[in-house]
């Protein structure tokens, strides 16, 4: 029994989609309005939609909950690993030009591309966890448990 | 332009120490949970917080004589870049934090294996070093708006540690709320206060915004940002009428958790106001004599009896300890409400006395937690001699939350009555003594129920482990240290009170 086909359908449609626009809103946020949280939760909502329209096990079968959880964790790292490097390269915790010695401004574009990739890998996780949190709730908890 | 080089002077190790102050735990906390092996989170944590406690120390080391250290975030100059910068004030209250942590480290181990599941230790271990460089980035950092993204990084984190009191005792839940409502206020009140300041200066650079305060003087926006950042940091310092969250976040959060934030967290926001006060606004413009001396001392005063009065009627002995805790920091706002060098000498000095003597007795709380199963006063009833070690060490921090002469705390009220009578305020003196006389009756009550009431028959209650009792004695055998010899912290919080007192020029 399943109902729903049309949104179904639409759905699987829309999903790579939007997760294009979101890589495009995440490489392209130096250029125009986006950026790492834009795109994070762009990108978190292509899972979400999935989620909503299907159910949440088949969405946590394409993104198991720690998965998300490690994702939420690693863009933290991706971004702080990036001013640690520049730290250990000599230079000021998060000074771009690090990355990029004899050209500092193409430097501070690497840089920036770095650190928002973290922002966009964790904010991605965070939402779809949220989700997650909300939608896999196990009933109140009756009286006898307090 | 593109051709166009920079000279560029690498930066040595030593000139990045306060970005590895937090870095440190700021790593290491989503590497424990990228990792998510329950045996390597333990020896993660431990070591960023032993790093963090050696960077502190040489940090300290450093600006002892005076001097001013300052780092460039990303290599901006401030006033436009985010700027860290390390004077003797904050060395010192980043080296208590600090030392707390890596001493209550050890002890959470043992004390979390029986108070939380097994199954959230890693996920426990992150927000504890989230919690941690929460704190020591808000101590460090030298821009206004900064304050306000640590202290959120630092309150979230422990919200949730507080909740993970709920498997022993569900009340953690709703006092995990409680604290998770009142201190999102504070945080909204604080920075909306920054708002105003920035409309005033234009700038969040701290050195940046007293200096432009000084160039316009007071005004109403200046006013309202004051206003504001008091009441926002007094909800997170339990300034008196705005303490409500803490008692209940104390007593159901888990013994380690409790040990430390009540070491740490509220000292760190004292700080925070003290900065704000004494550095950002001057304490010569009269609407901030006015509020400190009409406003903060009367409170301070009443939180010294009120709250040593609730904790006299109290029947847990954590939930005493919460309320004498809203006591002692009313002695520390009454030092900064004398406005005077002395006072806030005091002040930074019972801020460090008072981390060290509570750390120990929420310790020793959670000692009784992990043997007795419990903390009310009927349940630990007669151990005194079951739990010799631990009751020696409650007897022996109960004497410094008194201040007995000889211990850590003699020697901060001693310096507190000073200031008093330095200023000629002899009443005030006076009733700093007679709260310490309610501060007799809790602490003996404490002793009473341990010492002189029979132990229950068949009681099975057997003294802490090792792991748990070294620490708990090492914060106690400092609490002695640290009332014999003053050297080390009257010496840098007086260092602390004059660059605090020297207002902007202090952030030169």
């Amino acid at each position: 029994m399943r109902h729903h086909l049309i949104l179904r359908v639409i759905t699987k449609l829309l999903i790579g989609t939007i997760m294009l626009f979101a890589l495009y809103v995440q490489f392209h946020g130096d250029y125009s309005p986006g950026g790492g949280f834009q795109a994070g939760v762009i990108m978190a909502v292509a899972f979400i939609i999935y989620g909503i329209v299907f159910s949440l096990d088949d969405v946590q079968r394409v993104l198991p909950p720690w998965v998300v959880h490690k994702m939420a964790a690693a863009g933290v790292l991706i971004y702080a690993g990036t001013g640690v490097y520049s730290l250990f390269a000599g230079y000021a915790f998060l000074d771009y030009a690090a990355l990029s010695p004899h050209h500092p401004v193409h430097g501070q574009h690497y840089g920036i591309l770095l650190v928002e990739l973290g922002v966009g890998v964790t904010v991605t996780g965070v939402m779809v966890t949220i989700y997650y949190a909300f939608t896999s709730r196990t009933p109140i908890l009756d009286d006898e448990a307090w | 332009m593109a051709t166009e080089m920079v000279p560029h002077t690498a930066l040595t190790l030593v000139d990045q120490l306060p970005a590895f102050q937090i870095l440190a735990s700021f790593l290491a906390a989503p590497l424990i949970v990228v990792l998510g092996s329950r045996r390597l989170a333990w020896p993660i944590a431990f070591i960023a917080s032993a790093m963090s406690l050696i960077v502190a120390l040489m940090l300290l080391s450093q600006v002892m004589d005076g001097t001013v250290i300052s780092y460039r975030m990303g290599g901006w100059a401030p006033p436009l870049g985010i700027e860290y910068r390390v004077d003797a004030a904050n060395a010192f209250v980043l080296v208590l934090v600090s030392a707390i942590s890596t001493l209550i480290l050890p002890y959470a181990r043992t004390s979390f294996g029986k108070e939380i599941p097994l199954r959230h230790h890693t996920a426990f271990y992150a927000a504890y070093l989230l919690c941690f460089s929460g704190l020591l980035g808000v101590t460090i950092t030298g821009d206004a708006f900064n304050v306000f993204v640590f202290l959120e990084v630092s309150s979230l984190s422990t919200y949730v540690l507080i909740a993970m009191g709920a498997e022993r005792d569900k009340r953690a839940l709703t006092a995990a709320y409680d604290y998770l409502i009142m201190g999102t206020i504070g945080a909204t009140f604080f920075v909306i206060g920054i708002g105003f300041l920035y409309m005033a200066t234009g700038t969040l650079n701290m050195a940046d915004i007293a200096d432009r305060i000084v160039e316009q003087g007071g005004n109403r926006t200046i006013r309202a940002g004051f206003a504001f950042i008091v009441v926002g940091i007094g909800l997170k310092v339990a300034m008196y009428p705005l303490h409500r969250w803490l008692p209940n976040a104390y007593t159901y959060a888990p013994s380690a958790v409790t040990a430390f934030v009540a070491a740490t967290s509220t000292k760190v926001a004292v700080y925070v106001l003290l900065r704000f006060i004494f550095s950002v606004f001057q304490p010569n413009f009269l609407f901030e004599f006015n509020t400190l001396e009409y406003i903060i001392l009367p409170f301070a005063l009443i939180a010294m009896f009120a709250a040593s009065f609730v904790a006299i009627f109290q029947s847990d002995f954590k939930m005493m300890l919460a309320f004498s805790s809203i006591a002692q920091i009313g002695y520390i706002l009454l030092g900064i409400a004398f406005l005077t060098e002395t006072g806030v000498t005091a002040a930074v000095v019972h801020l460090f006395n008072h981390g060290i003597t509570k750390a120990a007795l929420f310790m020793a709380v959670g000692a009784y937690v992990f043997s007795a199963n419990g903390s009310y006063y009927d349940t630990i009833q007669g151990l005194g001699r079951r739990m010799p070690l631990t009751s020696a060490a409650v007897v022996l921090a109960g004497f410094s939350l008194i201040g007995v002469p000889g211990t850590a705390g003699f020697v901060s009220k001693w310096v507190l009555v000073q200031a008093a009578l330095e200023k000629g305020w002899w009443p005030v003196a006076l009733l700093i003594v007679a709260s310490s006389l309610l501060a007799v009756i809790y602490v003996w009550r404490v002793i009473e129920v341990l010492y002189l009431r029979a132990t229950p028959q068949g009681c099975q209650v057997r003294e802490a482990p090792a792991s748990m009792l070294v620490p708990m004695w090492i914060a106690v055998l400092a609490c002695i240290y640290f009332g014999l010899n003053t050297d080390l912290t009257i010496g840098a919080a007086e260092t602390a009170a004059r660059g605090l007192m020297s207002g902007s020029a202090g952030m030169r």
